[in-house]
């Protein structure tokens, strides 16, 4: 790993002034940056570090709104929203292990939007609300493809705003090695529709699976997924699995999650 | 360089580090706490696992900056005041839950972290909780063992001698 400088600032407005300086990164519970630098894959002169900031920690509930702290680790989410959206809690139970999960945040996780993440499925298949220093930006329009997000440069997510559906849940088939999910699937049903969130399976990172979506919501049983196919051709093909296993995946985890809910 | 001073395992400690030092180095080579193990450097194997501020991490993966007015508790603290070793260790010994030794010190950190949430936690919780610790020699069973008997639960009906 390169050296660089640590600003540790401890309000919002902090870091953003820190953000200002040449090739600055912010960090959050750097469980994905830090490796990523001693790979050498980035090399910022200052890393800003935002475990310090006690603004962006915490979960509250208010309006049918859950309001969720960018700097919240997955760990304090496992437990603070399990009484208001247990399918969200759950999924922040099992990201990582119990240590990555008391240093990983839900803003550093959403702002790196890795293909195979956890949390953008969940905020995708909520359609929740991804705060920054800046403005506020819908999950339809937030993430853009592998890696990439709406986030303009030295923008920070301080938070993710999650409307709570009647009921939902979140199937993963985990990939042993790196505890990341090989293919995982994020259902929610509103009262007003449903949505289908799949991680870990495309080429271009989370996405809706709009064919389940209107199938399910013509019939919500896991039978009503019989014959629909996620599009092979799309999917990433690795050692982990190939692009038709993990379309054949992406139905059988989805059909898991409606049986789930029931 | 910057100098950062913590808490470590109940006394004072600081020195100077860059920013690129992680807590892990920190406690090795600056203060010689050598008890915290690094295996594999990239946040799988969690031979590293200390507590800060009682909460485990992976000090591998988190900086010596970052842990700057903490409190960090290693293996090195976890004997009881008398040097003899604490309930979680004695059990590690008693069951067999080690062979060479290396992820110790991050199985009894994991341990200790878990006993502390979930005083008693079923096989299964257990085994659970260990997805971050690797151990090439034991196949677990012993681990689970060692654990289950320092939550002060009878053992003998698990499996695996």
């Amino acid at each position: 790993m390169y050296n660089f400088d640590v600003e540790r600032p401890s309000t919002v407005a902090e870091a953003v002034a820190a953000m200002g300086r040449d090739e600055a990164q912010p960090m959050s519970g750097g469980q994905t940056l830090i490796p990523t630098l001693k790979a050498r894959l980035a090399a910022p002169s200052v890393l800003v570090s935002l475990g310090g900031i006690e603004e962006m920690k915490g979960v509250s509930m208010a309006d049918g709104l859950l309001s969720v702290g960018g700097g919240t680790t997955h760990a304090a989410v496992a437990r603070e929203a399990a009484a208001h959206y247990p399918a969200l809690a759950g999924l922040a139970a099992r990201i990582g292990d119990p240590a990555v999960r008391n240093r990983g945040t839900i803003g550093g996780s959403v702002a790196n939007n890795d293909p195979s993440a956890c949390y953008p499925a969940a905020v995708l298949g909520s359609g929740a609300t991804v705060v920054t220093n800046q403005r506020e930006i819908a999950a339809d329009d937030y993430f853009l493809g592998m890696f990439e997000t709406a986030l303009d440069e030295g923008e920070i997510v301080t938070g993710v705003n999650f409307p709570v559906p009647q009921a939902a849940h979140y199937e993963k088939m985990i990939q042993p090695a790196s505890r990341f999910p090989l293919v995982a699937v994020f259902v929610a049903k509103f009262s007003d529709g449903l949505r289908v969130a799949v991680t870990g399976a495309s080429n271009n990172g989370v996405f809706r699976w709009t064919e389940a979506e209107t199938a399910l919501a013509a019939d919500f049983s896991a039978d009503a997924l019989n014959g629909v196919k996620a599009d092979a051709s799309e999917m990433i093909s690795d050692l982990h699995g190939t692009g038709a296993y993990r379309a054949h995946l992406v139905n059988v985890m989805t059909k898991r999650a409606v049986a789930a809910i029931g | 360089m910057t100098q950062v001073k913590m808490t470590v395992n109940g006394k004072a400690a600081s020195g100077e580090v860059e920013g690129r030092t992680l807590l892990a180095q920190f406690l090795r080579e600056d203060q010689g706490l050598t008890g915290t193990h690094i295996g594999c450097d990239t946040s799988q194997c969690g031979a590293c696992v200390v507590h800060v501020n009682g909460e485990a991490v992976k000090a591998c993966t988190m900086l010596a900056i970052e842990a700057d007015g903490a409190n960090v508790d290693t293996i090195e603290g976890q004997a009881d005041a008398d040097g003899s070793l604490n309930v979680i260790q004695q059990a590690f010994q008693d069951h067999h839950g080690l062979q060479c030794g290396f992820c110790t010190p991050g199985m009894v950190m994991s341990a200790a972290a878990l006993l502390k949430e979930n005083p008693k936690p079923s096989e299964a919780e257990v085994r659970h909780y260990l997805d971050g610790n690797i151990c090439r020699c034991t196949g677990y069973h012993n681990i689970v063992k060692a654990i289950m008997a320092a939550s002060g639960q009878d053992v003998s009906a698990i499996a695996a001698e």
